[in-house]
């Protein structure tokens, strides 16, 4: 049997994960939009995958420098959003 | 860890991202929501360090923990009211993160199993192509949102002639460039995918008024999502591609619920060059003074005391006062006397979607007393007194009146509906969209001049007298 490209299969994964986020991200209640923006921020640098994968196996001095930017930059992300997300939500659910 | 395993891995840290986006449906569910987003981080990162391709791991560490303490330190250190400069940073870094992911696969492409310098397939250096260019202009954008929020440049729309065909035409060089890297996997024509991506994003947010920045934030978000995406695809990695989607669907979102809540489109907001010295020009010459009512804190504490309801209506003001704590002790004080307190928000109060309700979190406001536009609309009719602070065109009457105003068209609040309405404003300058507000004049109107905050403590002291 003839293979399925790829690109085509990750297309299949991408235009699925839009439609479950288009219904996921309607479901948010309007108050808690800002902490579903830097949740989001926190999460989109799941980039971080990349830049270990690079990080991990460059044997360049440019690419080390490119691999170590992009973790130190996406670690940045991801403890700075999930940290301020964590302190808006418990501002949200500080008194019942 | 074999690539079976990975893939599998990988499957259960997306279900704990999707997890995480429902949390936020509630309150209640939010923090569990967060557990399983920082669960799926920890996941896939864990599972990419097991991968049998990583072999070194000082760099790694050291990167983890670097970017790990300044995260850290910077959101626990920010103050609530400069969350949307914070965002607008954060956005600015997986831009440019993903810009350096993809030049690193470009310069090792082994370590992705893209293939080898030089023979990169060409769909993988098309998507590389398009990560890259989606991820510089998140950069560069972001940082234009950043130092308008900030202050560092004004926020005022700053365009030239000839912007629009220019950015026309730096869109369709990307389109060529792109084209031709991918036909030849040249290093220098990625290099000027990056250059003239970079100058499109500073150039794409440059002329967007400051308070338009809802929309900007939300659209960089979608963006940074894209961005993901992008890389995710020249990866070849699902769950990069299933997270980027969720971001840039989350984001696209938000932005169309910003543009609603401003009655325009998002090329509109994009061409830019609404509001700011240019409006107010055209629409505050040659118009006589009209009179008004000034009143005093003693005036507004007698009012609101002697009410049955209040309906608070904050605005960007408030944020800038720093004045949601005296509020909130301000309408403390009003309940003990037995008054109904509430806040009605507008979508697009503040300078970024939900930033008024998290301001109100702060100060301890309770949740529930805290209203959406359309639930609360309707109530400003048996309501006694409206006290807007801070806010000014989203209560502006001539949006549903007056078709020849710029705000012609955007759901308002109905402040005037209320029996009296109290604004706490510095001056009778008009608001952002350079409109004159018809409310300050009406004759069940109280202008209360000052700054937010000092006018929340006055209204205190003569309430706890």
């Amino acid at each position: 049997m003839e293979m399925i490209s790829p690109f085509l299969l990750g297309l299949t994964v991408f235009v699925l994960a839009v439609f479950v986020g288009y219904y996921v991200v309607w479901k948010v209640t309007p108050a808690l939009h800002s902490p579903l923006m830097s949740v989001t921020n926190a999460i989109s640098s799941v980039i971080i995958v990349g830049a270990v994968l690079a990080a991990g196996s460059a044997q360049d001095t440019l690419t080390q420098i490119f691999a170590f930017g992009a973790v130190v930059m996406a670690s940045i992300n991801i403890f700075g959003g999930f940290v301020v997300t964590r302190r808006m939500l418990e501002m949200f659910n500080k008194k019942k | 860890m074999s690539a079976n395993l990975s893939a599998l891995s990988y499957l259960i840290s997306s279900v704990c991202f999707i997890l995480a986006l429902q949390g936020l449906s509630s309150a209640k569910t939010s923090q569990r929501g967060l557990t399983f987003g920082i669960v799926g981080m920890l996941l896939a990162v864990g599972t990419t360090l097991a991968s049998p391709i990583v072999s070194s791991y000082g760099w790694i560490i050291s990167g983890l923990i670097v970017g790990g303490v300044i995260g850290t330190v910077i959101a626990k250190k920010i103050q609530m009211t400069a969350l949307p400069q914070l965002v607008a940073a954060f956005h600015s870094l997986v831009g440019l993160a993903a810009v350096c992911v993809a030049a690193a696969a470009l310069l090792e492409p082994y370590a992705f199993n893209i293939g080898n310098v030089g023979s990169i397939a060409v769909g993988s250096l098309v998507e590389m192509g398009l990560g890259v260019a989606i991820g510089a202009i998140t950069f560069t954008g972001s940082v234009v949102a950043f130092a308008k929020l900030q202050g560092l440049v004004s926020g005022n729309p700053l365009t030239f002639t000839g912007q629009h065909p220019l950015n026309a035409l730096l869109g369709i060089g990307l389109v060529v460039l792109i084209g031709l890297f991918a036909a030849s996997e040249s290093h220098t024509l990625f290099w000027a995918v990056t250059f003239v991506s970079l100058l499109l994003g500073f150039l794409l947010i440059l002329p967007i008024g400051g308070a338009d920045m809802p929309v900007v934030i939300s659209m960089l978000n979608s963006y940074s999502g894209w961005a993901a995406a992008g890389i995710g695809f020249t990866l070849g990695n699902s769950l990069l591609i299933i997270t980027g989607a969720l971001v840039g669907a989350s984001g696209a979102i938000l932005s169309y619920i910003m543009c609603k809540g401003m009655n325009r489109s998002i090329f509109n907001i994009i061409l830019g060059g609404f509001g700011g010295d240019q409006a107010a020009a055209s629409t505050g010459g040659g118009k006589e003074q009209r009179p008004y009512k000034a009143g005093s804190a003693e005036d507004a504490g007698f009012i609101m005391k002697n009410a049955k309801s209040v309906i608070i209506v904050p605005g960007y003001g408030m944020a800038v006062a720093q004045a949601q704590h005296a509020l909130r002790e301000m309408g403390d004080i009003l309940k003990s006397e037995g008054v109904q307190v509430r806040y009605a928000i507008h979508p697009v109060a503040g300078r970024m979607p939900g930033h008024m309700n998290v301001l109100l979190a702060e100060a301890n406001v309770p949740y529930d007393d805290v209203v959406e536009l359309d639930d609360i609309n309707r109530d400003f009719a048996q309501t006694d007194v409206a006290f807007v602070i801070g806010a000014n065109d989203v209560t502006n009457p001539s949006a549903k009146t007056d078709p020849k105003s710029p705000i012609y068209g955007m759901p308002i609040l109905d402040v005037d509906k209320a029996k009296t309405v109290l604004f706490v404003k510095r001056s009778m300058a008009p608001g952002y969209a350079g409109v004159d507000n018809d409310l300050f004049y009406h004759d069940h109107t109280l202008m209360l001049f000052g700054d937010a905050k000092k006018m929340c403590e006055e209204i205190i002291k003569t309430l706890e007298e």
